[in-house]
């Protein structure tokens, strides 16, 4: 009898199932669409909803949804990544100095002439890609090889990086940047759709699939949830661990890059607070800080509840800077919520399997049958 | 073409010192096809240090390990895999954010077909399929093999790892006391699996153990160890409760019981 195989019959998943993984994001989501709701029904003329509207909520988020899905990543592996606003910076200034550098001389520049546009571009957009990246695989190098807990390697070259940035640029804004890079990535639209919210959907939606449907996605899980037994496995973790932060670094880098697009300079002064506001997206969108949870659909919905709130008060008439008071609220009250339920469901889906004989006295066909379907 | 040797692996006179400690003084064991080898001894005995030289953790300071009549050098944990030695720690076994499947194939994942699969896309449903029919050949229960390993219970955890380690484990499976955390049910349970893992997959399964009722239930062999030598060396049908405690206390640490030196 206790040999016997007693199997739950297997959930036929949807295929939005296999994206968002065993578990749902419902409260959360259920959240995001209450404040939609709220906001539409209460702005003027439920300006809310409008397309207008819409489009600026989306050219928001993308920045910071992008650095949030790096943040997915590190964060599922059982790290963290403080540096990423940092690199944003660095990136932004390599990518202006090399626009600016190489599309024109300083004269040509001011007489708003760039004879070498094509290439300087690329090299812009290659090099600022390039020096996140750059940045990230020295963050999981470090992490690796020296064994420093992340929180100190990322927080020490947030301030190398940034020092980095000054010391490049002396304090001042880049000019000089083609106007041509603004209208067209910076603020161009397609199909009414920002470009910068069209390529950091793309660029998500790859990484949604890499997260959960990849071996790379799989061992991302399986290094968080216990790194121990991911080695013994035979998962090459330092490797994998480098890989997710160059991964970080290189989103960075796209960030940093569409910075100057969207601003036409190199922004010194801001990003300051990406880091922890990528972080706040993910733990908001259910991601543990304790690594083996979280999925990318819940950091996306965590990414757009900031963006939401911002709009939303200001259409409301209040002081926008009541969203930062909301958006701490909702992220301490997303992840009680969130371990109140883990901790009911544990114990809900525990309880049946220590009497699995007991609980299927009778249930040996049923499940044998369903089980061969 | 090569005839099949009943002795999978074969190690002889195994010596192993940690600074003043001798922890290994001349240990012999042969392990056989298809059957369940205990080892068991007193705290400090070196049952652990034996184990893990046998699975690359740990090199001996002298002695041989023969491989089905091979001479092998155990140099690493992957040499170890290689040569078809899996094992199964008390913990740190499995990553309980996985499901079954994934569990089992971690490391060796299995990839979709086509253009996905040369992305890297795993077959989810594929690995399941064939980690519920691994948990089947060996008699367990689980419950839905899509659910996390977090929400099953000790013995199932630890069950999955078994299973896991059975599966690859092409000769050898090493056991460190795999019912050390477990409820008296689901050691049963355990060590069922242990039991027709070494039957099905004709392994050759070594397994540390404290509980005398539980070795002499499910071991073929048994060999107990005193202070780093082999005290007893038995067939279960020859073994008792009473011999086994007199042999794990040092009663039979004597040099005209000894086998196992020359």
């Amino acid at each position: 009898m206790s040999s016997e195989l007693a199997v739950a019959k297997p959930r036929h998943r949807k295929f939005a199932d296999m994206l968002t993984g065993s578990t749902g994001n419902g409260l959360i989501l259920t959240v995001l669409i209450a404040m939609i709701l709220v906001f539409t029904i209460t702005s003027p003329a439920h300006r809310f909803l409008s397309a207008g509207n819409f489009t600026s909520i989306l050219a928001d988020t993308s920045q910071i949804l992008l650095l949030a899905a790096g943040e997915t990543f590190i964060m599922i592996a059982g790290g963290i990544d403080l540096s990423c606003g940092a690199f944003v910076v660095f990136s932004s200034v390599i990518c202006a100095k090399l626009v600016a550098g190489l599309s024109a001389t300083p004269e040509q520049a001011s007489n708003l002439e760039f004879p070498h546009l094509a290439l300087g571009l690329a090299a812009g957009i290659v090099g600022g890609v390039a020096a996140g990246a750059a940045w990230g695989w020295l963050n999981g190098w470090i992490t690796v090889r020296w064994q420093v807990p992340p929180f100190i390697v990322t927080l020490g070259t947030l301030g190398m990086s940034l020092g980095a940035a000054q010391i490049i640029t002396g304090g001042l804004n880049v000019p000089g940047i083609p106007p041509a890079f603004q209208e067209t990535l910076g603020i161009g639209k397609i199909f009414g759709i920002p470009w910068i919210a069209v390529v950091a959907a793309i660029i998500v939606g790859i990484l949604w699939l890499l997260l959960a449907q990849t071996r790379f996605g799989m061992r991302t899980y399986a290094i968080g949830s216990n790194s121990e037994a991911a080695r013994r496995a035979g998962v090459n973790v330092p490797r994998q661990t480098i890989q997710l932060y160059c991964l970080m670094g290189f989103l960075a880098g796209i960030v940093g890059v569409l910075d100057v697009a969207r601003f036409n300079t190199a922004s010194i002064a801001a990003h300051t607070t990406d880091n922890l506001q990528a972080i706040a997206a993910a733990a908001i969108g259910g991601v543990s800080l304790y690594g083996g949870k979280g999925r990318m659909s819940g950091t996306i919905i965590g990414a757009f509840i900031p963006a939401v709130l911002h709009n939303g008060f200001i259409l409301l008439g209040f002081e926008p800077y009541w969203q930062e008071v909301a958006v701490g609220a909702v992220l301490i009250i997303a992840v009680y919520f969130d371990q109140v339920r883990r901790r009911s469901t544990g114990s809900r889906v525990q309880a049946p399997d220590d009497d699995a004989g007991a609980a299927t006295p009778n249930g040996n066909e049923v499940t044998h049958g369903s089980h061969a379907t | 073409m090569t005839e099949q040797h009943d002795d999978v692996l074969v190690a002889t006179g195994i010596t192993k010192s940690f600074a003043h400690v001798r922890a290994l003084r001349g240990v012999d064991l042969t392990l056989r096809r298809g059957k369940v080898h205990a080892l068991v001894g007193d705290n400090g005995a070196g049952k652990s240090t034996l184990i893990k030289i046998l699975s690359g953790a740990l090199q001996p300071d002298s002695g041989e390990i023969l491989m089905e009549g091979e001479p092998v050098d155990i140099a690493s944990p992957e040499t170890a895999q290689h040569l078809g030695i899996e094992t199964v720690y008390q913990d740190l076994a499995v990553a309980e954010a996985l499901d079954l499947g994934e569990n089992i194939f971690l490391g060796r994942e299995l990839l979709r077909r086509g253009l996905l699969g040369h992305f890297g896309f795993v077959d989810r449903p594929a690995m399941r399929e064939r980690g519920m029919e691994q948990m089947q050949r060996l008699g367990t229960k689980v419950p839905s093999p899509s659910l996390p390993l977090e929400s099953m219970s000790g013995g199932q955890k630890q069950a999955v790892a078994v299973a896991r380690a059975a599966m690859w484990g092409g000769r050898v499976l090493i056991l460190d006391e795999p019912a050390a955390a477990l409820g008296v049910r689901q050691t049963a349970q355990v060590l069922n699996l242990v039991r027709r893992s070494a039957e099905e997959s004709n392994q050759a399964v070594v397994f540390i153990s404290h509980n005398v009722p539980q070795i002499l239930e499910i071991a073929d062999d048994i060999t107990v160890l005193h202070q780093g030598r082999v005290c007893l060396r038995c067939a279960k049908a020859d073994a008792s409760v009473d011999l086994l405690v007199r042999a794990m206390s040092g009663a039979l640490d004597s040099p005209a019981d000894r086998e196992g030196t020359e």
